[in-house]
């Protein structure tokens, strides 16, 4: 099929990890080799950056196309500037113009365009008198209850309006294989995917097949539109990224998916960027050119969004998130040149939120390679990690992250988003016997609410077993409706079409305010807590006498608790029946969710007041683990992964002066703290290297810091692009500064 | 054994080389006006520990502190000093490189034996003239320069800790002397030096005692810069 590459199980079927197996090179050396920006990328990227200012002088938008249904071949090709630019391809005509993509929901894009006060075009309109939406499919199958559990928050973000992405398409095909063959491989399952009884799933499976093709044909179509042929395979480096974005790039055109993630790409790129160095085709300035121009291709990825969204997932991210380095299952490790190259793009284009650079880390990775990464979190605070060898076990080498911290096969696996749930109202309804705590209204069926003066452990525990029993099949009967009519209404026809026909499906929960809930037990068990009632009898307030151990401390006393939680929740979840047979999954996960969740939350039992913010994702709550960072990180390393395989992420955020005096030490201690971490079990790492002071100065002078990135909950964001609120809340967050 | 114990940290990064677990003990024998730990004076005060106890604490934290280790801090860690001979041994057996902070307060005849013990001594040089020092912190620097002195002949690693302060230790011909002093040394691996700052302030408040310093400014960066060259041209490694 292609030149001096080894061959193998993939020449005659679809296998990228055998292809990348065989064919890649591991590099031990130091990044002395890599290339400064090219002339053309410094001219582009100032472009770039200058589209970028105007949008944010307007607003957060720079333009809408609202008379467009986006689809993949809906836009005619658009530049950035022809001349200069390496690698094409944009979502619409023209940079930064977002598209609407109604398929999810026509209200969410009515509420956008009044938003940013644009007309909703009448033509559009129209065919959405005639054709259903997801979000309509959604309203239509709901129950009452389940509209007043998303109505109180007790389950948010709910991808029911909007489209649920968390899928990562095998862009790696196009280039590998060229568009023609995965058609006919398309083709070919459909001819065989006649069962004896055509049931509901099988009738489904031959039409999404059938999808998959039109949109295969399609993609070939929207690359030729660029002067691009790419049904056969590509020949060099260049062309292999290049048909690699347009797939991408097809993804990006047909779906506003929550996330977006890229998948593992950099390591299966070097193999032709090895071969081409050698052969002297591209020099290696050359080659960081194209990763460059793709980089700044893939941070100009934009949806169209509501301010709701933004409140609840801050910074306009897409989470295009790209799986760096980790190590193979015969022990060779992954990190390869162009691991380094596009890690370099933080420095030629400077720090930015987007590609959501994820390094797969195990205290095996080479030490230089360790080196560069500290180098560049200090310097860039653009980069989160995750343990690979607590992954590898179950997904193997060749896996992704969607989104923040879901690790899947690629092209062999996805999953259906599904927010989470908020366990700290949970907790409150226990205690005042399903009412919520700020309306009063009954949200669960009715149960004895607490009455005794102070709360009893057992009692609360067992009232928390009964709401928990409930809100893990409501939650799962919930998701079940969304990704029933997500399939039916809102399919991702090119992703869906760059996987196999079998794959596994996880039913992804998660769960927000953990430390609250774990803290709020602590206090019951180990001190004395008193509930303040209102008029009505609801419990809308604690009073706490003595003290109590808390979350974040290394202290088995109530990191336990914790644990316990995890596992206990994550047991109710797996007793449901789930759509598609899918896994259900769970992850401790907020984004920058942890605010609004705060904010629909009442006062809880650990002393947090009514309306003030969770901490993020698994972290411990603000300023309560005062035995330092090394303590933290191992109450939150305590956190069942097998409980919690959709992800566990922890913030963390340090000054620079507290890493060490000299920048050596700096470096050695950051990897010191990483290995320790993941040594322990921990599986997610944000890695925030800031002076608070650069984030006060941020907030009243943004027009200073356009680039100004920082790690929240599993992506990155650009500060300035916060919500005040949020900014508010970065800054209140714990920052280890001891020193 | 038993000790009286401030509290724990269980990240450090500038007292010893690599991630530290550090224990702050109680009591102190000298009254520094830049203390910026002045809860932990009192000797009788804190939190009673066994050795077993930290010792079983610090271990949970082996993967974080493989490369660094544990540093014994206060107050001043050698008042009580049969407590850290205890300490610094235990932590040998379990492969867990020791360090301890001290200002040389406390004669080598009460706590030679900790000091045996342990991997490597963070000695606080408050000033070279023992009359300065004397004013600074209650106490002349006879029994640190005896400590030294041990040091040297026992062969332990040491590093040097100088505290900075405008108008009292910011002098360059006490630098100087200190340098030239110093150079002769050979277990002396690094001269640390540490700009005064304030944050221990509001706990002079706390306690109701009176802080001298409140309109000293931490020194100028160039400063600083100037002190650690007048150090390096005798041969020291000044941080």
């Amino acid at each position: 099929m292609q030149k001096n590459f080894n061959k193998g199980k993939w020449n005659s079927t679809i296998d990228v990890r055998d292809f990348i197996q065989k064919n890649y090179t591991p590099y031990d050396g130091d990044s002395s080799f890599l290339a400064e920006p090219t002339k053309k990328t410094s001219a582009l990227w100032a472009k770039v950056k200058e589209f970028m200012k105007q949008e944010r002088d307007k607003g957060g938008v720079l333009d809408i196309d609202s008379h467009t249904i986006s689809t993949i071949v809906s836009h005619k090709p658009g530049y950035i500037d022809k001349a200069n630019e390496e690698i094409v391809g944009l979502q619409t005509d023209e940079p930064l113009k977002r598209a609407i993509m109604p398929f999810g929901g026509i209200r969410m894009v009515k509420a956008s365009l009044k938003a940013y006060n644009r007309e909703m075009d009448s033509g559009v309109e129209n065919v959405f008198k005639y054709r259903k939406t997801h979000n309509d499919g959604v309203f239509d199958a709901y129950t009452d209850e389940m509209k007043r559990a998303r109505h109180t928050g007790i389950i948010t973000g709910l991808p029911d309006a909007y489209g649920r992405g968390r899928i990562i398409g095998d862009y790696r095909r196009v280039p590998l294989y060229g568009v023609d063959f995965l058609i006919n491989q398309k083709k070919e399952a459909l001819k065989n995917y006649v069962l004896d009884i055509m049931n509901s799933p099988a009738i489904r499976q031959r039409e999404e097949i059938s999808e998959q093709i039109k949109a295969l044909h399609e993609l070939k179509e929207m690359a030729a539109s660029y002067g691009f042929d790419i049904s056969k395979p590509a020949y060099d480096t260049k062309e292999a990224i290049q048909w690699l974005y347009f797939a991408y790039l097809a993804a990006v055109k047909e779906q506003n998916g929550a996330a977006m993630s890229l998948g593992r790409v950099s390591t299966f790129l070097d193999i032709y960027a090895k071969r081409d160095l050698e052969e002297g085709k591209y020099t290696e300035s050359e080659i960081q050119e194209f990763v460059d121009h793709f980089v700044m291709k893939l941070r100009m990825v934009r949806f169209l969004r509501t301010p709701a969204y933004d409140e609840l997932f801050s910074g306009d991210p897409t989470w295009v998130t790209e799986a760096l380095a980790g190590i193979g299952v015969d022990g060779r490790h992954m990190v390869t040149k162009m691991t380094y190259r596009f890690m370099h793009t933080l420095t030629n284009l400077g720090p930015a939120p987007e590609p959501n650079m994820t390094v797969l880390w195990s205290p095996r990775l080479p030490e230089t390679f360790k080196q560069f990464c500290a180098r560049l979190s200090i310097k860039t605070s653009s980069i989160q990690y995750e343990n690979d060898d607590l992954m590898r076990q179950e997904f193997g080498d060749d896996y992704g992250i969607a989104c923040c911290v879901s690790a899947m096969r690629i092209g062999k696996q996805m999953q259906f988003f599904g927010a989470r749930a908020n366990l700290g109202k949970a907790l409150l309804y226990a205690i005042n016997g399903g009412k919520d705590e700020i309306s009063g209204e009954q949200v669960s069926p009715v149960f004895a609410p607490i009455t005794s003066e102070y709360l009893d452990y057992d009692e609360v525990m067992e009232r928390f077993n009964t709401i928990t029993d409930w809100l893990s099949k409501l939650y799962i009967n919930t998701l079940n409706i969304i990704h029933y009519m997500h399939d039916k209404y809102c399919y991702e026809r090119i992703e869906m079409a760059l996987h196999d026909e079998e794959i596994l499906r996880t039913s992804a929960c998660g769960i927000a305010g953990l430390s609250v809930v774990v803290d709020s037990l602590s206090a019951i068990k180990y001190a004395k807590v008193k509930p303040i009632r209102n008029e009505n009898g609801l419990v809308v307030d604690y009073e706490i006498e003595g003290e109590f151990p808390m979350f974040g401390n290394n202290d088995d006393r109530v990191d336990s608790i914790a644990v316990d939680l995890v596992k206990n929740f994550m047991n109710k979840l797996s007793k449901h029946k789930t759509y598609r047979n899918s896994k259900p999954t769970m992850s401790i996960l907020t984004i920058t969710s942890n605010v609004v969740y705060g904010k629909k939350t009442g006062s809880t039992p650990d002393g947090r007041k009514k309306g003030e913010p969770f901490a993020p994702g698994a972290n411990p709550m603000h300023k309560r683990d005062t035995k330092g960072c090394v303590a933290s990180m191992a109450s939150v390393a305590k956190l069942p992964y097998e409980y919690s395989e959709d992800g566990i992420s922890y913030t963390f955020s340090i000054v620079p002066a507290a890493l060490g005096k000299t920048e050596s030490e700096r470096y050695a201690n950051l990897i010191a703290l990483m290995d320790g971490y993941f040594n322990e079990g921990g599986h997610h790492i944000n890695v925030n290297v800031l002076d608070k002071a650069v984030l006060l100065d941020a907030m009243d002078h943004p027009e200073k810091y356009p680039q100004l990135t920082i790690r929240v909950s599993g992506y990155a964001v650009n500060f300035i692009k916060l919500t005040r609120e949020q900014q508010l809340d970065v800054i209140s967050r714990t920052f280890h500064e001891r020193f | 054994m038993e000790g009286y114990i401030h509290s724990v940290e269980t990240y450090g990064t500038l007292d010893g080389p690599g991630i530290r677990y550090i224990v702050f003990m109680q009591g102190c024998a000298l009254r520094c006006k830049f203390c910026h730990n002045p809860d932990t004076w009192r000797l009788n005060a804190g939190k009673k520990q066994t050795v077993h106890e930290l010792v079983e604490d610090i271990l949970k934290y082996k993967n974080f502190i493989k490369s660094g280790g544990m540093t014994l801090s206060g107050g001043e860690p050698l008042m009580q000093a049969d407590f850290a001979a205890e300490l610094f041994k235990e932590c040998r057996k379990h492969g867990i490189h020791t360090a301890v902070d001290t200002s040389g307060a406390i004669p080598l005849s009460a706590c030679r034996h900790a000091i045996d013990e342990v991997d490597l001594v963070l000695l606080d040089i408050k000033s070279i003239d023992t009359n300065k020092a004397k004013s600074l912190t209650g106490l002349g620097n006879e029994n640190a320069l005896k400590l030294l002195d041990y040091l040297e002949e026992s062969k332990k690693e040491v590093w040097i800790r100088h505290v900075v302060v405008p108008g009292i230790t910011e002098n360059y011909e006490d630098i100087e002397k200190m340098a030239e002093y110093l150079s002769k040394y050979s277990v002396i691996s690094r001269v640390d030096i540490l700009p005064f700052h304030k944050m221990g302030e509001y706990k002079w408040e706390e306690l109701n005692l009176k802080y001298e310093l409140s309109d000293v400014q931490p020194p100028k960066k160039e400063s600083i810069l100037k002190i650690k060259d007048i150090i390096r041209k005798y041969n020291l490694n000044a941080v």
